[in-house]
């Protein structure tokens, strides 16, 4: 008994309406809700998150200085081939631009943007700049070319015109320990002045090694809880949690007071014998103090996802294994683990994509070899103030980590993850 | 069982207790023979199924001995007792095909790969699921998931499998087909099976044995016949299908046979099985298809006024409530035959039935 009536193709409710409108119609109102209820926080995250770092990322391309600050310039170098210095005009154009670059006091700008390409560039602009206020009167390229000695040098000219472009590879490039050379070809930095390359290999290396001992440590704690009558099971899971409630900086110096060579850890060696007092162990501020701390911190992460998994476990799949003829360690690898593998999967991506872009416990306690990209990008955003370049190795990080999400999600698949 | 032949398991004085205060078996002896389907029925809590782990190895004994073929098992690991067994919720591994699982129990065992190949593929014919060998158990349907773990846990050749209440998942009608599956499977087979259940029909279907249980002692211990019409005490008499109880005092015994006073009612002729000294309260058994409506005069010792409370029709007969002796609750069966009494409910009615059919058994005190 079909109450719809058929109306040409389209099947139309009892007043007539077509179904498909008068279902749209019916469900607007649920639609206007669950928007309203989204909202706050759609615009909380836009703003405090998305924009930020789309803002951010857009630093790590982008290039205004030379073409905003040094407008005649730009287009007098439009035409030049780079093959020797250029002519007067781009000379008289370079002393007008200096002149209003200082009169602004903007040149140091361009300077700074410069000088992350050459080193000696900002001086060069900044005394230039100065100078040019006197200069009256042409020819220009003559009284410029003494203004600095690099004025004379051509590979200057080719790193001017080169950033007269609005957008930049520059930071990408930097940021992979990666440069232009003299000729403007892409040629890798000198052995000994590649940092970022290395720091994100430790930094993957590192969260790695993080990953598997949280692995390591979670899964027998993960398995007692889930096995456990629950009054102990509660228990015991407030103290994986413990470490939740408590302040990272708080957890993070309780490790230095553990850790450092007049610490907990170290007295207790000396007093065992275990080590002499003036040989005590260096346990913290190099790479032993950001693995030991972070793995206690990030622990929990780990044990949450396994835990939720092994409890959907039912036992009778053990007794089962059992009753079939399988010894306890083949029944418990065979048959156990493999339904843990998502819980596992879950917990080490999370604690992986967590550690790779930790911050403040490394920059306590990791010294010089403890640290991560991270610290890197905190030091050019609040030290070197090389905005441009943090961006860059931020949006790296951040793509990186998606690529492994996109991965994870291929093998795994997002809808297999159970977390907490 | 015949004499010669050793029973397959023997439960001899065996106790269980979780806590170490209250018995959940009590002094358990049971013996199982060699090809018997042996079904341990009874409420939740009876302590069925702590038997059942007691037997698989789960669960240790508290006291007393249980062997396979005469060897004491209680200190062998359960996955050295090469007993088979299905559960509750099949326990197939979800992360392994079907194939997989059944070559399972044959992979522990090392056994060579072609080997597993044809004895995977016969239990696969014999539960007819050849087809879906390389299905995940997710995708195959409760039916199909239960024949699957039947198969396992016969695959590698056991003499003696158990199963837990391993229908309790299905709807009614695959439950049905199941148990005859079952029940052929294990006559063809010849293996033999303790079958742990709360279903008092599907025990009878299946069994040659059943053990009734409650409170941690078996009730009753007879065939499936024996037990509905010969109950032994009145737990029994209510556990296994409809009953209609009336209570009253023992006044005379003589032979086999007894009279019962019901109070306010009059006297009924019974036959004493468990009815106690003379005096003494008893409950009588009495099933509702025993009971006849308008029985002509003289047939019966036993005939009582009654009023129709309650009319089912339910097909094949019809389901009376009628008021007999103070009770409201006493239901008669009435067989849908051409020229059955007609019935208005609120009218009297007469009922009678037979001595030998009502038994006077102890007092059963529900918990």
């Amino acid at each position: 008994m079909a109450n719809e009536i058929i109306g040409g193709d389209v099947v139309l409710a009892a007043d007539g309406t077509p179904l498909k409108a008068s279902l749209n119609k019916a469900m607007r109102k649920n639609r206007i809700r669950a928007l309203l209820l989204v909202t706050p926080l759609f615009l909380f995250i836009v703003f405090s998150f998305l924009i930020p770092i789309v803002e951010m990322t857009f630093r790590s391309v982008d290039n205004w200085q030379v073409g905003t600050l040094m407008p005649k310039t730009t287009t007098a170098l439009a035409g030049w081939d780079g093959k020797a210095l250029p002519d007067e005009p781009v000379f008289a154009a370079l002393i007008q631009d200096l002149q209003a670059g200082a009169k602004a006091r903007e040149i140091g700008k361009v300077g700074t943007r410069l000088n992350y390409e050459k080193s000696g560039l900002r001086g060069m602009i900044t005394r230039s700049g100065k100078k040019s206020l006197k200069v009256k009167e042409g020819p220009y390229k003559e009284k410029i070319l003494k203004m600095h000695k690099k004025w004379k040098d051509l590979e200057t000219w080719t790193v001017i015109k080169r950033n007269t472009a609005p957008y930049t590879m520059g930071y990408y490039l930097n940021a992979v320990d990666m440069k232009y050379d003299k000729s403007g070809e892409i040629v890798m930095r000198d052995e000994n002045r590649r940092i970022y390359g290395k720091l994100f290999l430790r930094t993957f290396a590192i969260s790695m090694a993080i990953t598997l001992i949280c692995v390591m440590l979670a899964y027998p704690i993960a398995y007692l809880l889930a096995t456990l009558p629950l009054r102990y099971s509660n228990l015991l899971m407030i103290f994986v949690l413990l470490p939740f409630w408590t302040s990272l900086l708080v957890r993070t110096t309780a490790w230095i007071v553990m850790l450092q060579s007049q610490g907990v850890l170290n007295d207790l060696f000396v007093f065992f014998g275990l080590v002499s007092d003036d040989n005590r162990l260096q346990l913290i501020y190099n790479l032993t103090g950001t693995i030991v701390a972070m793995t206690h911190i990030l622990l929990p992460f780990m044990v949450l996802p396994l835990y939720s998994v092994m409890k959907t476990i039912s036992p009778s799949y053990m007794c089962a294994a059992l009753s079939l003829g399988a010894n306890p360690m083949v029944a418990f690898i065979r048959v156990y683990m493999p339904q843990t593998l998502s819980g596992i999967v879950a917990g080490s991506i999370l604690v992986f994509i967590l550690s790779i872009g930790y911050y403040i416990t490394p920059a306590l306690v990791g010294g010089t070899d403890g640290t991560l990209i991270s610290n890197q990008i905190a030091y050019h955003m609040q030290k070197s103030l090389n905005w441009g370049l943090a961006g860059a190795l931020g949006a790296l990080l951040l793509s990186s980590v998606l690529a492994l999400y996109l991965i994870y999600n291929k093998i795994v698949g997002v809808d297999n993850m159970r977390f907490g | 069982m015949s004499e010669l032949q050793e029973p397959l398991v023997r439960f001899i004085e065996v106790q269980k207790s979780y806590d170490g205060e209250i018995l959940v078996v009590k002094n358990l002896n049971l013996d199982v023979a060699r090809g018997e389907f042996l079904t341990m029925l009874g409420p939740s809590g009876s302590g069925k199924t702590t038997c059942l782990m007691m037997l698989a190895g789960f669960e240790p004994a508290t006291h007393g001995e249980i062997t396979l073929e005469g060897n004491p098992i209680n200190n062998v690991a359960p996955h050295k007792r090469g007993i088979g067994m299905v559960f509750q919720n099949y326990a197939l591994f979800p992360h392994m095909t079907v194939f997989e699982n059944l070559a399972f129990p044959l992979k522990v065992r090392r056994m060579g790969r072609s080997d597993i190949e044809a004895k995977v593929k016969r239990v696969l014919d014999m539960v007819q699921l050849h087809d879906f060998a390389e299905r995940r158990p997710s995708q195959l349907s409760g039916g199909q998931q239960q024949r699957v773990a039947v198969a396992r846990a016969l695959v590698f050749e056991p003499q003696l499998v158990l199963m837990d209440e391993p229908l309790g998942a299905l709807d009614k009608q695959l439950r049905e087909q199941m148990q005859y599956e079952i029940k052929h499977i294990h006559e063809s087979l010849g293996v033999t099976v303790v079958y742990v259940t709360h279903d008092q029909s599907e025990a009878l279907t299946m069994s040659n044995r059943v053990a009734v249980f409650n409170d941690g002692i078996i009730q009753q211990l007879a065939t499936p016949d024996v037990l509905y019409e010969k109950p032994d005490n009145a737990f029994c008499a209510q556990f296994i299908g409809e009953n209609n109880k009336l209570i009253g005092t023992v006044k005379d015994k003589s032979g086999n046979n007894c009279i019962v006073d019901i109070p306010g009612s009059g006297i009924v002729h019974a036959l004493d099985v468990n009815a106690g000294n003379i005096g003494g309260a008893t409950s009588l058994s009495l099933r509702p298809e025993r009971v006849e409506i308008d029985p002509s005069e003289g047939k019966y010792p036993n005939v009582f006024e009654g009023k129709v409370k309650e009319l089912i029709y339910l097909g094949d007969h019809i389901r009376t409530r009628v008021n007999v002796c103070g009770h409201d609750d006493f239901i008669v069966k009435v067989p849908n035959i051409s020229d059955h009494a007609s019935l208005v409910k609120g009218h009297p009615v007469k009922v009678g039935w037979r001595a030998d059919d009502c038994r006077a058994l102890d007092v059963y005190q529900e918990p």
